[in-house]
């Protein structure tokens, strides 16, 4: 094996660094400059070009990052023993302590119609139009179910395109009834205010409690079917109307990307959203010693949230390696509050914006649920119900759901959730766990074993 | 980052712009669907647009089972649409 490369100053005594930390996004990079700023010897390593993640998208975050060895283009692809990450094409990095800020991607729920060219998640419309340049569509659908619609709307519409509806799952009135958890939270109201702002400039209709139920076309989605929900999240009969379209970017929510603390052996937990998370402790610390966690993989909550935790894990993994804390009393106390604040809100708005309950009702029994496997509903149903599955596990092995190339990061929570249902029980973490262990996190080539 | 010019997609010539991936500048030239799936043969194309799903997989300069929604696109590049498996 190589030896870990070695910057130029402050090497530590042991030849490794004090902490590596994966994933550049806002609560990466605050976890970097924190522990930088008290003195560590820091490894930041992300996938992409630049620093920045999903939310900044190549746009500068203004952190500072001196001192810091920024490691981009880094796909971790296994951590083995010693806490030495492998990345693909260059050598390994070793560090004392391991920091996972892995964000999260999307989170879909499957329905008629949902695999033609054209739908895709409001990720992707994001990533296309900002990173790129490129509008998802002329006429766009955005649908599905939290905060992340709102922007996604709004910046298609100042490219110039024509968003036909905005249709959001829950009941956004939902939060007047929570005004403690808001106030707590007074950016993200303002923040969601602007992009309503544009929406009715533009004319925008921005229906709440209604979904897409189906997307129509042949090569290509040429309209979807759009319905009202009840407050249970069932379809009120007789409310489904076609919308004309030729992109829709439809999203539940957000999954955590956990597959390297997991092959660790990180315990985890199922959150108010529905998600599989990191239980960590009041440090941002693992049931794995030495494995920390800021940001999304801890619980979907956004990127002031993020922020906050990884200052926080930042200044506890500098005092775990000998460093004095960066963080004054004050600043500590400050930092606490907001994520206490912060965490209060995410959970607001994950049951605000939970997946609707009526969801498997849209399905037919064609409707294709893994896409890399082409696995479709009755495959499911007659494992579970058919063949006695009890979990996915079973699952899995009888009808090949999540064992494609995405390993289940797509169907993973709508497999879990159908199996859950028809086995007449709830979700739980280790449904879910099930579809997230993937002992090798990034695809590889034999040449790179 | 990339220059300006042309990809060739399946014989057809599509700009590319600085910066953008291989499924941006097929998007923009109107290209919805790049990769057929093994067993029912549906088209597919761009879905979460991160690197996540795997559904854009593309051949490029003969290479298949690319990530158009992360390789970079260049002028001159070959990519064509990937019928299954990657052939």
């Amino acid at each position: 094996m190589t030896s870990p490369p070695l910057g130029p100053s402050r090497p530590s005594p042991s030849g490794r660094y004090h902490v590596a930390v994966v994933g550049a996004g806002p609560a990466g990079l605050a976890v970097a400059a924190t522990a930088a700023a008290a003195g560590c010897r820091v490894a930041l390593l992300d996938a992409a070009p630049a620093v920045g993640g999903q939310y900044w998208r190549g746009r500068d975050p203004g952190v500072r990052l001196s001192g810091v060895d920024v490691m981009t283009g880094s796909a971790v692809w296994f951590v083995s023993p010693g806490f030495v990450l492998h990345r693909r094409g260059s050598d390994p990095v070793a560090a004392e302590r391991l920091v996972f800020a892995t964000g999260a991607y999307d989170r879909t729920l499957p329905f008629p119609g949902w695999d033609l060219p054209g739908v895709v998640t409001p990720g992707a419309a994001q990533a296309m139009l900002k990173g790129c340049g490129v509008p998802i569509g002329d006429r766009v659908v955005v649908a599905g179910a939290g905060p992340f619609l709102l922007p996604v709307a709004a910046g298609l519409l100042e490219a110039g395109v024509r968003v036909v509806g905005v249709y959001e799952a829950g009941d956004p009135t939902r939060y007047a009834r929570a005004p403690a958890a808001v106030a707590g939270a007074r950016g993200k109201a303002r923040e969601a205010m602007s992009y309503l702002a544009t929406l009715a400039r533009h004319r925008v209709p921005y229906r709440t409690r209604h979904a897409v139920l189906a997307a129509r076309g042949v090569a290509a989605v040429s309209a979807v079917e759009v319905g009202q929900l009840d407050r249970s999240g069932a379809l009120v009969p007789g409310s489904v109307r076609p919308v004309e379209c030729d992109a829709v970017a439809v999203g539940y929510g957000f999954t955590p990307q956990l597959e390297l603390p997991l092959a660790l052996g990180c315990a985890t937990r199922l959150d108010t959203d529905g998600s599989l998370v990191l239980a960590v402790d009041f440090a941002g610390q693992t049931t794995v010693p030495g494995v920390y966690a800021a940001g999304e993989v801890t619980g979907v909550g956004g990127a002031a949230l993020a922020e906050v935790e990884g200052r926080l894990v930042g200044a506890g993994v500098a005092v775990a390696t000998g460093h004095r804390s960066p963080l004054s009393e004050m600043e500590l106390t400050r930092l606490l509050r907001r994520r206490s604040a912060l965490r209060r809100f995410a959970a607001l708005m994950h049951r605000v914006h939970a997946p609707p309950a009526g969801w498997p009702e849209w399905l037919t029994e064609n409707t294709i649920v893994c896409r890399c496997e082409d696995v479709p509903v009755h495959r499911i149903r007659a494992a579970v119900t058919g063949l006695g599955a009890t979990d996915g596990r079973a699952v899995k092995a009888l009808c090949r759901p999540g064992m494609g190339w995405c390993q289940g990061r797509i169907c993973g929570y709508p497999v879990a959730e159908l199996t859950a249902r028809w086995r007449g029980r709830p979700l739980t973490a280790a449904d879910l766990a099930v579809f997230a262990h993937r002992p090798i996190a990034q695809p590889v080539r034999l040449g790179d074993l | 980052m990339s220059a300006s010019g042309h990809l060739i997609f399946d014989g057809r010539r599509v700009p590319v712009k600085p910066g953008q991936t291989v499924a941006a500048a097929l998007w923009a030239a109107g290209i919805r669907s790049w990769r057929t799936t093994r067993e029912t043969g549906a088209p597919r194309g761009v879905f979460c647009g991160i690197g996540v799903c795997f559904d854009c997989l593309v051949t490029i300069d003969g290479t298949p089972n690319q990530r158009a929604c992360l390789a970079p696109a260049s002028p001159g590049m070959v990519v064509t649409t990937q019928l299954g498996t990657g052939r």
